[in-house]
């Protein structure tokens, strides 16, 4: 434990211990290139066997129908139809064959675009999940980054609420079946097992616009700011990065987001703050209403009967 | 009404996950009020000769602890890995700390009732328990007594935290006022147990307890509201409205059932009328208190179920070039 163990810049695999960290891991998933495919999601429930979940059934919601991050969805692509959009152009850069809504005159303001993101838990430098999990099932692996133990796991849902960004869920048991892991917290391990092994997680290894990139945290950070340069060069005045910022409320994030506009627009919290911050005072504050509390019980015994 | 703030969401969906407890939960919240606060008022009234409300309120500090376990076990996912809590010593875990609490209040407390349920048996049917163990809760009966009475408070606040330390807007934002409530509803519980199963004569401690309960709760409450922000809407609507607008009733009307019958209680002839009242009010503090629980439970599920009580006030401190950050000092200080 560190004078930032519950806020501010930290390298988190050092931090719980590991002597010998091989370097903080993590994502940076450009969607500026996504192409909407969902490869990603598929990858990860297969290689995870995750369980089926249609959730809501056809939501309408453009062609999203896992809907959010959860127990059953460690990928999510988020879909998002903009007719007035904020920013003044859609990235130009890169032609990916899909079929185009705008007029080729380029200077034109286009009328519609599509936001496509691909979600995933963000492996918080200051994980809430962790720092509340009672049974110590949460983990901080040696590649930094937050994974929870199935068979450790009692499924006392504290985690669920604790999430800045509504990432981890308790699996519900499916009516009729035996559902692995029912009861149990689920999200992303950045595929442990696999980058144990020195493999690509597989929505990575998937992604065949290689938006969705691995690797060591630091040198994704560079590149992601890199490429929001040269996007604001192009005029795509809405690139930004989500999560490469040590000093922010989390400590910065393993699994960094390259957005081209608001974070709430793709459903994430624009300014998140892990809960744990203000826990030492929260105990002060209990101590305080214990003591009166206490006090209150001595007062009442002075009188009569 | 505040007026409706823009913001934007994904297709209105929530940010943050709402929490996946069910009534468990606020029934855990309340039962563990009522049982610290009720060690407490135990031992007061062993310690002033009042043996009848200090046996009532350790056996009631006894069943409400026991029913606690049970929601918190209850709760679980897979409860057959209840144990699994007693791997880790976690200080920035609130339910490892609460299930630490609990390992050592829960014997104390079962301790301290049964030396108390023995103490009130018939002598003949006292000597047919083996004399070790009559003598072992002779002797520990009374310092458990008074364990219990040193954890107790604990037990009855630090709930406020286990809520307080998430990212569910309603009870992140109340954090800090949250555990006088909480110390104020525990009284109000205790107090009001005192009074439904004591007679009136000696249970002097447990109405002024209960009306201090009350009063501390309504200041406190008053202080939370004004601090929260945004997400104080949802104490107000829905399910949690009605709720805590309940417990508003139901203590006031037990508050003045306490002044009248201790009034009743000196009228020539006034003790079984004065008792009824104790009895009756003393119930409607117990409902008033979980009332308050449940109501602040639900107010922050509601919260966590509209993405606006996330996005707004992050959006707005951002607008404001005051984001949260480790490196520069928030506007106003810590
Ligand atoms: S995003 Fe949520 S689930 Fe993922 S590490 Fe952070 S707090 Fe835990
Ligand atoms: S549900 Fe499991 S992983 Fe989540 S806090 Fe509880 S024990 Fe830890």
């Amino acid at each position: 434990m560190s004078s930032h163990s519950l806020f501010g810049p930290l390298d988190p695999a050092v931090d719980a211990g590991w002597e010998q960290a091989p370097g903080r891991k993590g994502f940076l998933t450009d969607t500026s290139v996504c192409i909407g495919c969902k490869a990603c999601e598929v990858a990860c429930k297969e290689w995870n066997a995750i369980p089926s979940d249609l959730g809501d059934g056809i939501t309408g919601e453009s062609y999203d129908n896992t809907s959010a991050l959860g127990a059953n969805t460690w990928r999510h692509v988020a879909f998002v139809e903009q007719s007035t959009p904020p920013a003044p152009a859609a990235p130009p850069a890169v032609d990916l064959g899909m079929p185009t809504l705008r007029a080729p005159d380029a200077d034109a303001k286009p009328e519609f675009r599509w936001l496509m993101s691909s979600d995933v838990c963000k492996h918080c430098t200051h994980a809430a999940c962790l720092d509340v999990c009672p049974t110590g099932s949460l983990f901080r692996t040696e590649f930094g980054t937050v994974v929870v133990q199935d068979d450790i796991c009692n499924g006392c849902g504290y985690c669920v609420p604790a999430c800045p960004y509504g990432v981890i869920e308790r699996r519900a048991e499916a009516p009729g079946d035996k559902t692995k892991n029912a009861g149990i917290a689920q999200k992303c391990t950045l595929c442990y097992d696999r980058i144990s092994d020195g493999d690509l997680p597989a929505c990575a290894k998937a992604c065949p616009t290689e938006s969705i990139m691995f690797g060591d945290v630091d040198e994704l950070r560079e590149r992601g700011q890199q490429r929001v340069a040269e996007l604001q060069e192009q005029g795509v005045t809405g690139a930004r990065m989500y999560g490469d910022d040590p000093h922010d409320g989390v400590g910065g994030t393993g699994a960094m987001f390259l957005l081209l506009d608001e974070p709430e627009v793709y459903g994430m919290p624009p300014d998140p703050v892990v809960t744990t911050r203000d826990l030492p005072r929260m105990w002060k504050r209990a101590g305080l209403a214990a003591a009166g509390l206490a006090a209150g019980a001595a007062l009442s015994l002075l009188g009569g009967s | 009404m505040v007026p409706e703030a823009e913001f934007t969401s994904y297709y209105g969906r929530p940010v943050v996950k709402e929490s996946p407890w069910q009534a468990d939960i606020p029934a855990y919240l309340f039962t563990g009020g009522l049982a610290g606060a009720s060690s407490l008022l135990a031992a007061g009234a062993g310690a002033t000769g009042r043996s009848t409300l200090a046996r009532n309120s350790r056996v009631g500090a006894l069943a409400a602890i026991g029913a606690s376990t049970f929601f918190l076990i209850h709760d679980l996912g897979k409860p057959s890995r209840f144990l699994n809590m007693m791997r880790v010593f976690r200080p920035t875990s609130p339910m490892s700390m609460g299930t630490w609490l609990l390992a050592a209040y829960g014997p104390l407390t079962g301790l301290a009732a049964a030396h108390e349920i023995v103490g009130a048996l018939p002598v003949g049917t006292r000597k047919v328990l083996p004399s070790v163990f009559t003598r072992a809760l002779q002797a520990t009966g009374r310092p458990a007594g008074w364990g219990a009475a040193l954890v107790g408070p604990a037990v009855a606040t630090y709930t406020a935290v286990l809520i307080g330390d998430t990212a569910t807007p309603t009870w992140h934002d109340a954090s800090g006022q949250l555990p006088f409530v909480f110390a104020g509803s525990a009284a109000t519980a205790a107090g009001g147990l005192g009074m439904l199963t004591t007679p009136v004569p000696q249970s002097g401690p447990a109405r002024r307890m209960a009306v201090g309960g009350v009063i501390a709760e309504q200041l406190a409450q008053a202080w939370m509201t004004r601090s929260m922000g945004l997400s104080v809407q949802t104490l107000h609507e829905d399910r949690a409205g009605t709720l805590l607008r309940l417990a508003t009733v139901l203590s006031t009307a037990g508050g003045i059932g306490v002044v009248l019958a201790g009034a009743v209680s000196r009228k020539p002839r006034g003790a079984t009328g004065a008792q009824l009242l104790s009895a009756v009010s003393g119930t409607a503090l117990m409902a008033a208190s979980a009332c308050t629980r449940f109501g602040i439970f639900h107010a922050g599920q509601a919260s966590a179920r509209d993405p606006r009580y996330t996005v707004v006030p992050q959006r707005e401190r951002v607008d404001a070039g005051h984001p949260v950050r480790s490196d520069r000092t928030p506007p106003g200080g810590g």
